[in-house]
């Protein structure tokens, strides 16, 4: 390990976030460390508050209270323009793809890019799409229009769009989810060689066990607002606690 | 009662901050004349078809309805003026204008509910396109261009429809009667018809928009978002056009 490494800020500090929505407290005193590079999965039940807990972290909800770093800015003192330029830093893929209807795949590609020219200045969008699109081995479909594509082929195209800006930190919500087994497996390797190819941290949102396994260095099991264990995968699936057991069966 | 009178200020006074929110930043950057034009020619190709059939059919219709009547008092030389009358100050543009709540407004309420639904809408503000300007600007502004030219369009051919009767039945030339509809008609009548119709298009897109950005029920709500937006806005155009009218008569009156 050379010093340059050792020097990087986490990609991700939470401490003792809390969230909640009216009276409904979500999140309680979520704290949670993610080194640069590294890939954290956090497993939690539905209604959890996962999807909240990223939603933060990308500035798409406001926390409460605690402190919340990305990349090294503090996300609630923001400027809307710093958090713009702060997300072109960080890739989303939404629970359900979230791709844009009325656009083929290349437009979907191209959208991001739009408004984040200062950062790829110098690069070609054609080759951007292209890179992007072959990195998830899926070139060929891009004039089709997402209600031509199948559920695997949509997520695939989705974290095609999350990768095309190059980001240093991806965030999935739950990327397995309505998939066979199969094809899940096959998301989640993919999840592998991107953060490997891309060298960005990330956090795999799921309830997926074996996502969880193939895609985390680290594991974390959301539970009652917190960070309620974590650890590698093996370390946490030898837990005995009733909670931390109920997702290993 | 009380509730539904509650649920009627608070959806009024929403309606009102979207509308507001609307004109704050429609006159700042970055604009989406892309998306705009896009949008224009989408409502366009999707009423044009509609709008001239209903139009056409208007036309006929009025003609041969209020003939019998006109002969009978032997005033059938006044047919232009009365049929151009009543379709440029009223028929036109409120027909055209509920076929677009109809057709216009309910789409683009199932549009952005699904895109809400889907989570959409919020992929584009993390990918640094700010959504209300990228969908609710530009296709508010769009049926506010869009409804007042479509209604020119249909006065047009609800005149020809009208024309065409009376050549037929009455032996009146097209020329003829084209003429006579211009002596009658200047441009007090045309002028509050187009600033109303621009009134109908914003109504039609800012329910579309306001019911399909902050709906949230799911994706069974989609269906939902988007008949209530039909029902608000074509009520919204009647009571436009009474405004317009008490409005256009007080100037009348000067
Ligand atoms: N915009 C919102 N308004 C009110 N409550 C919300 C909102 N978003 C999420 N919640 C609530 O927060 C909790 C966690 O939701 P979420 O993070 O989506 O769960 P999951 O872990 O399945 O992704 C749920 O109880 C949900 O009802
Ligand atoms: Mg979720």
């Amino acid at each position: 390990m050379n010093s340059e490494q050792v020097q990087l800020p986490a990609a991700v500090s939470i401490r003792n976030l809390y969230k909640a929505f009216g009276t409904n407290p979500v999140l309680r005193s979520f704290s949670l460390e993610v080194a640069a590079g590294e890939n954290v999965a956090v497993m939690g039940k539905s209604g959890s508050g996962k999807s909240v807990l990223i939603k933060c972290i990308i500035g798409l909800e406001t926390i409460d209270e605690g402190d919340l770093v990305v990349l090294g800015k503090s996300v609630p003192g923001l400027s809307p323009r710093e958090l713009d330029l702060l997300r072109a830093d960080v890739g989303f893929q939404f629970q359900g793809s979230a791709l844009y209807d009325s656009m083929t795949v290349r437009e979907n590609l191209e959208f991001p890019l739009r408004r984040h020219q200062e950062k790829m200045k110098g690069l070609r969008t054609d080759d951007l799409v292209q890179e992007a699109l072959s990195s998830v081995g899926l070139l060929h479909a891009i004039d089709l229009l997402p209600s031509e594509l199948s559920g695997g082929m949509k997520k695939r195209i989705a974290l095609a769009r999350t990768i095309i800006m190059r980001p240093k930190l991806i965030l999935y919500d739950e990327p397995t989810s309505g998939l066979d087994p199969i094809t899940g497996r096959e998301i989640s390797r993919l999840i592998v060689d991107i953060q490997k190819q891309y060298r960005a941290a990330s956090i795999v949102i799921t309830h997926d066990l074996a996502c969880a396994r193939i895609t985390g260095n680290q594991l974390v099991i959301l539970s009652e607002g917190r960070n309620y264990v974590q650890g590698t995968f093996d370390e946490v699936a030898g837990i005995t606690d009733p909670v931390v057991h109920s997702f290993f069966t | 009662m009380i509730n539904v009178l509650r649920n009627f200020f608070l959806t009024t006074g929403q309606i009102s901050q979207f509308t507001a929110r609307y004109w704050r930043e429609v006159w700042f950057p970055p604009y989406e004349f892309q998306e705009l034009l896009k949008q224009c020619f989408f409502i366009g190709n999707k009423s044009l078809a509609l709008v001239g059939t209903t139009g056409f059919i208007m036309g006929i219709v009025l003609t041969l309805q209020t003939r019998p009547t006109l002969i009978e008092f032997g005033a059938q030389s006044w047919m232009p003026a009365m049929v151009g009358i009543a379709i440029v100050r009223e028929i036109g543009p409120v027909i055209t204008a509920l076929i677009c709540a109809g057709k216009v407004g309910s789409g683009i309420g199932a549009e952005l509910a699904s895109m809400k639904v889907t989570e959409q809408i919020d992929a584009m503000e993390v990918s640094g396109t700010n959504p209300f300007k990228f969908l609710v600007i530009t296709r508010v502004t769009a049926t506010m261009i869009m409804i007042p030219a479509l209604v020119v369009m249909s006065d047009v051919i609800s005149l020809l429809g009208s024309a065409m009767v009376e050549n037929i039945k009455g032996g009146v030339s097209f020329t003829l009667y084209f003429s006579k509809v211009l002596e009658f008609l200047d441009f007090s009548d045309l002028i509050p018809s187009i600033i109303k119709s621009f009134f109908f298009g914003f109504a039609i897109g800012i329910i579309g928009c306001y019911k399909g950005y902050t709906s949230s029920r799911g994706t069974e709500g989609v269906g939902r978002t988007a008949n209530e937006a039909v029902v608000i806005a074509s009520l919204l155009v009647f009571i436009l056009d009474f405004i317009a009218v008490l409005v256009t008569d007080i100037f009348y009156e000067l």
